[in-house]
């Protein structure tokens, strides 16, 4: 049964590839972006009950490591990936690793630290020349290859996907295994983890890094979809934006990201339709709702109706 | 000789902003365990309705002590119908509450009040500075007003038997029932008072960098460094750590950073605070708290 | 005249903490200016009941202080209406001084007569009196289980609420501060219930005593008969 669902899944997903126009396709290769962001802030928060306020802050460095070689360098946009990857790990291990070894209270300040800093970082004198300043930089959409016949919205829409999907299988198997299971463990009972030999610092951490290196990923997508990175694409709203995608969406759900993601993206934009202020209240009054009457998000509510199995509730694994 | 002298003044002075705003951080950890990250919006909002009180023709300082006293009503709403029901709630529960708090405060303060930036009015005023060039009249009464502050909530702490009840209810609430204190209220009051200090603290800030909705953020990141360096657990430690942070940042960006990157530096204390001794300069020993 | 009224009446209580139940239904009384003693062995339940009385683990059942119904009731409007509970651990402020810890148990009351109240204490207690100013987190076991005990009875209470007094202490603290208790008994009036693990000692105090296993009363009866039968005392106490 599942192979089949997984095969109609991926069907459905191509499909948009002919059937929406540029705009609409555009939109929904950023809903896909985001549902990624939301994943890698799922990993650290939800599967090892981490908080963390400054995803954006990696999103932010994923965009840049693809902006500046893409833009000042001409490199392509494949080659920005790992490098890409290799600056988010390290950023990611270098905020985490001093706050994980304390308790989660000061990740989350740590890291809300982080997310105010960062665009002041980004639009410094020093670091302009690369960065572009407070301008931001410009980028080309990559061209899809000769043999496919795609235009460059529909070949970022499948990059999107595949680099999404490769992230969201990595992210499945490695949470099905005994990774996963160590994760789950120090957040459902960090004592009773510690007492049997898990070292608790160094797996925070490197569960850290690794959510660094997958919001990252989103981050570098979105900078060749959107053509353009500017310092102020990536203030504090962002990281909180993850954050309540991630609530709404499901914690600890690999499907509540890809809620969270669609959250993200599109309630902004109804909600700007109001008024300008009307986003962050709408978001802070969604958010308080969600976590006194849904903690377990949209998700959680999916699964209430699909299965029949007693829930546990915040201990899903999938 | 002269610049540094005035750097370590305005440090002084910006300094007692991040004192009070730690204080108030470090009061409602005391008591519950978690970092208010709402403290510097709900600082903002009382910010905002002072202004409105002084334009609508009120005195300065009756607007002034009137804020207060609103601030506090509201903060101590805020724990009661907010934080009340989530008490036992996971700590990631917690923390979503607060961003919750801190996107409606922050925007519906924009809202209610527009966008723009404002202006607002000082009641220490002087042509130029003060004492051959060192200090600015504002900065001098500024000084002076959160340092007053700051005795006062020490005073009330370490001498009056409500005060006496607040430690004892953060310390140790089950102990403190026992003795019949209702430490419910107590948590209602704690939040009221640190939303009253959190009011003078924005209203001592807002004619330096002007009133926008988002004029707390970085102070509030401020006060974290300094809460942290002086020791989370310590309101006496968290009053120092934020005096010494507002010297560092001035220093830092008058002779090493410049003026732009001021806000890393407070990032930088944070790390290297965390690195090097978690527990602050005069916290006791951080255990694990895993 | 007519019977003094019962200080404490306690009908068919069940309590425990969340799914698992402890208490399975108790009865039992204390009388005013009489020493009640809760005995049992560890797990019997006795810390239990005693949290069950001040409403701070979900309950059910009767419990009535001076005919007044207080089940249900939160843990500080118990204390105000005069129980004052010992704790497990003595519950000292540690981080406060020993003035403060006064301070607090006094923290309820508006009469005038907190001050002399205050020297009875430092002459019952002089080491307390030392150690003013000292954290009380730097006494000594015994001295902080006497800061523990004057701390409630600087609470002028009707009924005090003792859990486990000697744990942990030294043979001789252990006699002063049992000491202490009877003068309690002799000079203040105050109804006491003590949870004791030391059932000897508890015996020469007490009038009356209640045996606790695994959450059902066993046995009871005035404290001379219990320890005075030999078959009780060798299934329930072991001696």
């Amino acid at each position: 049964m599942k192979p089949l669902l997984i095969a109609a899944g991926l069907a459905l997903a191509l499909v948009p590839i002919w059937a929406l126009e540029s705009f609409h396709l555009f939109q929904l290769t950023l809903a896909v972006i985001m549902a990624l962001a939301v994943l890698g802030l799922n990993i650290v928060t939800g599967y090892n009950g981490q908080i963390s306020l400054g995803h954006g802050a990696f999103f932010a460095v994923g965009a840049y490591a693809t902006a500046i070689p893409m833009s000042l360098l001409d490199w392509s946009f494949w080659a920005t990936l790992p490098l890409s990857a290799m600056v988010c790990g390290m950023v990611g291990w270098g905020v985490g690793f001093p706050a994980l070894r304390l308790g989660g209270l000061y990740l989350a300040l740590t890291t809300f630290a982080l997310a105010v800093a960062v665009p002041q970082i980004l639009k410094h004198k020093a670091v302009e020349a690369w960065t572009g300043g407070v301008q931001g930089l410009f980028l080309l959409k990559p061209e899809a290859p000769t043999w496919l016949a795609l235009n460059p919205d529909q070949y970022m829409y499948v990059v999107a996907l595949l680099v999404a999907g490769f992230c969201y299988l990595l992210t499945a198997n490695l949470l099905r295994g005994r990774i996963g299971r160590a994760m789950m463990a120090v957040r459902d009972n960090p004592t009773a983890a510690e007492a049997m030999g898990m070292d608790l610092a160094s797996l925070k951490t490197r569960t850290f890094a690794v959510s660094a290196i997958i919001t990252g990923m989103a981050g570098s997508l979105s900078a060749a979809v959107v053509e353009f990175v500017a310092p102020d694409s990536f203030t504090f709203i962002l990281s909180i934006s993850l954050f309540v995608g991630m609530v709404v969406g499901g914690v600890g759900s690999i499907l509540g990201s890809v809620f969270g993601g669609l959250f993200v993206l599109f309630v902004p934009n109804l909600a700007e339709a109001i008024s300008r202020s009307a986003p962050g209240v709408i978001y802070g009054a969604i958010l308080i709702l969600f976590l006194f009457i849904l903690p377990d998000g949209v998700a959680g509510l999916v699964r209430r109706f699909t299965t029949k199995k007693r829930i546990i509730p915040g201990r899903e694994t999938s | 000789m002269d610049g540094f002298a005035h750097q370590l003044i305005a440090g002084i002075a910006t300094g007692g902003i991040y004192a009070s705003v730690a204080l108030a951080l470090v009061m409602i950890y005391q008591a519950t365990h978690h970092v208010n990250f709402a403290q510097g919006e709900m600082a903002t909002l009382s910010t905002f309705i002072a202004l409105t009180m002084i334009q609508a023709g009120l005195p300065y300082w009756v607007a002034f002590f009137a804020t207060l006293v609103v601030s506090f009503i509201i903060g101590a709403l805020v724990e009661r119908i907010l934080m009340r029901p989530v008490q036992n709630a996971p700590v990631l529960t917690h923390v979503g509450v607060f961003i919750g708090m801190l996107l409606i405060i922050s925007n519906a303060t924009g809202w209610v009040f527009g966008h723009t930036t404002k202006a607002f009015p000082t009641p220490f005023q002087s042509d130029g500075l003060l004492f051959g060039g060192l200090v600015s009249a504002h900065e001098l009464g500024s000084t002076a007003v959160t340092l007053a502050v700051l005795i006062l909530v020490y005073l009330f702490f370490a001498h009056t038997s409500l005060g006496l009840a607040m430690r004892a209810a953060a310390y140790n609430p089950r102990s403190a029932r026992l003795v019949g204190i209702r430490v419910g209220w107590m948590l209602a009051l704690g939040w009221g008072l640190a939303a009253a200090i959190g009011s003078v603290a924005g209203m001592m800030v807002a004619p330096a960098v002007f009133l926008d909705p988002n004029m707390m953020l970085g102070i509030l990141l401020y006060a974290f460094a300094g809460a942290l360096l002086g020791g989370i657990d310590n309101p006496a430690g968290a009053v120092g750590g934020g005096f010494a942070v507002g010297v560092l940042e001035n220093l830092a960006g008058a002779y090493v950073v410049g003026t732009e990157l001021k806000l890393t530096v407070a990032l930088v204390i944070i790390i290297g605070v965390l690195v090097v001794r978690p527990s602050g300069l005069f916290g006791r020993v951080v255990f694990s708290r895993v | 005249m007519g019977m003094t009224r019962m200080l404490l009446e306690v009908k068919g209580l069940r309590g425990g903490y969340g799914p698992i139940q402890v208490l399975h239904g108790i009865d039992f009384l204390v009388e005013q200016g009489s020493v009640t003693a809760l005995l049992g062995a560890n797990g019997a339940g006795k810390t239990t009941t005693l949290r069950a009385l001040c409403g701070m683990i979900r309950t059910e059942g009767e419990i009535l202080f001076q005919g007044q119904r207080i089940t249900g009731m939160a843990t500080e409007e118990i204390a105000r209406l005069g129980v004052a509970h010992v704790p497990d651990g003595r519950g000292t402020f540690m981080e406060l001084t020993v003035e403060e810890n006064f301070r607090l148990g006094a923290y309820t009351r508006r009469d005038g007569e907190v001050q002399a109240d205050f020297a009875r204490m430092w002459a019952w207690f002089p080491r307390l009196k030392q150690r003013w100013k000292q954290q009380a987190g730097t006494l000594s076991g015994g001295e902080q289980q006497m800061l523990a005990i004057a701390r409630a009875l600087l609470m002028r209470p009707k009924l005090l609420l003792l859990d486990e007094p000697s744990f942990g202490l030294a043979p001789l603290i252990v006699q002063e501060i049992f000491g202490i208790m009877r003068r309690i008994r002799e000079e203040s009036g105050v109804g006491i219930l003590l949870v004791e693990q030391n059932a000897n000692l508890a015996l020469e105090l007490a009038d009356r005593a209640y045996l606790l296993e695994t959450g059902s009363i066993v046995t009871s009866g005035p404290a001379a008969e219990i320890r005075q039968d030999e078959a009780i005392r060798r299934a329930y106490l072991g001696y």
